[in-house]
């Protein structure tokens, strides 16, 4: 049962952080450059731009799901699996989801890239 | 890409891992907290350790905001993963760990995802119906900016 527990939180901090990484995504892709929005007209005008949009606060949301979800996973286990195990996942689901939700370009280059630093992560705690 | 981009990569990148060194070095003063008693958590922010993390993790979360309006989602993870790196090497020299050869081969692993993915461009351009293959391998600095 403790296993169920474990990969079960696991995989629901992979599945709510991809999601509020990709809605985050989404809403500032909206925004716009931050940078030149805010030299043109300034920071309220841009924090107001950011707070109206209903993805970035479902993609906080989201990422309020995956740190308690996480802090579940680690009552189960040790931080040693748990941090690198659902970190590494989320990098390679990440890649899926921005290719399939954000239409990102995730070529070779990109791909090797998450695989290489999931892998990473693994060894990171090993 | 321009250099001011750049900055806000390594923004991502160092307040990450400042405020989670600042927030383990915290919780490892405040103690244990059990799921029973989750609500303990909440005086955990007044340890001067855990405020200054949340302080660096708000810094972070600007930055990483910053960089997620004008590059791809695909492109700010892998190139702000040298995070993990700073973390295991904080962990070596502020709170003397021992870092193994495991260890360092995954810092290599890290380190090269992320020269691989930032020698790409940062962004994707989708343009009206024509995806022109040979856009691919335009130099990094032509199709960030603009």
């Amino acid at each position: 049962m403790k296993h169920v527990y474990t990969w079960g939180a696991i995989l629901a901090v992979v599945l709510a952080s991809t999601t509020g990484d990709v809605l985050l995504s989404r809403a500032m892709k909206k925004v716009g450059d931050v940078g030149e929005l805010w030299r043109r007209s300034g920071l309220l005008t841009v924090a107001g731009r950011i707070l109206r949009r209903p993805s970035f606060m479902l993609g906080i949301f989201m990422m309020a799901v995956a740190f308690f979800s996480l802090l579940f996973a680690l009552s189960w286990a040790d931080v040693s699996l748990v941090a690198p195990a659902s970190a590494s996942l989320t990098f390679v689901a990440n890649a899926v989801a921005a290719k399939i939700f954000l239409h990102e370009r995730v070529d070779h280059r990109r791909w090797i890239a998450a695989l290489l630093v999931a892998g990473g992560v693994v060894l990171l705690a090993a | 890409m321009t250099f001011r981009k750049y900055l806000v990569l390594a923004g991502v990148t160092l307040f990450a891992a400042i405020g989670d060194s600042l927030l383990a070095r915290g919780m490892k003063q405040v103690g244990n907290i059990s799921l029973q008693r989750l609500p303990e958590i909440i005086s955990a922010i007044l340890n001067p350790w855990v405020a200054l993390g949340i302080f660096f993790l708000l810094g972070f979360f600007a930055a990483y905001m910053t960089a997620l309006s004008w590059a791809d989602l695909t492109y700010v993870l892998p190139a702000t993963s040298l995070g993990y790196v700073l973390l295991a090497l904080s962990a070596k020299f502020f709170l003397h760990e021992q870092v193994t050869t495991t260890r360092w081969l995954g810092i290599g692993l890290i380190s090269a995802g992320v020269g691989f993915v930032t020698q790409g461009p940062a962004l994707t351009r989708h343009p009206p119906h024509h995806d022109t293959p040979e856009a691919e391998s335009e130099p990094v600095g032509t199709r960030a900016e603009s």
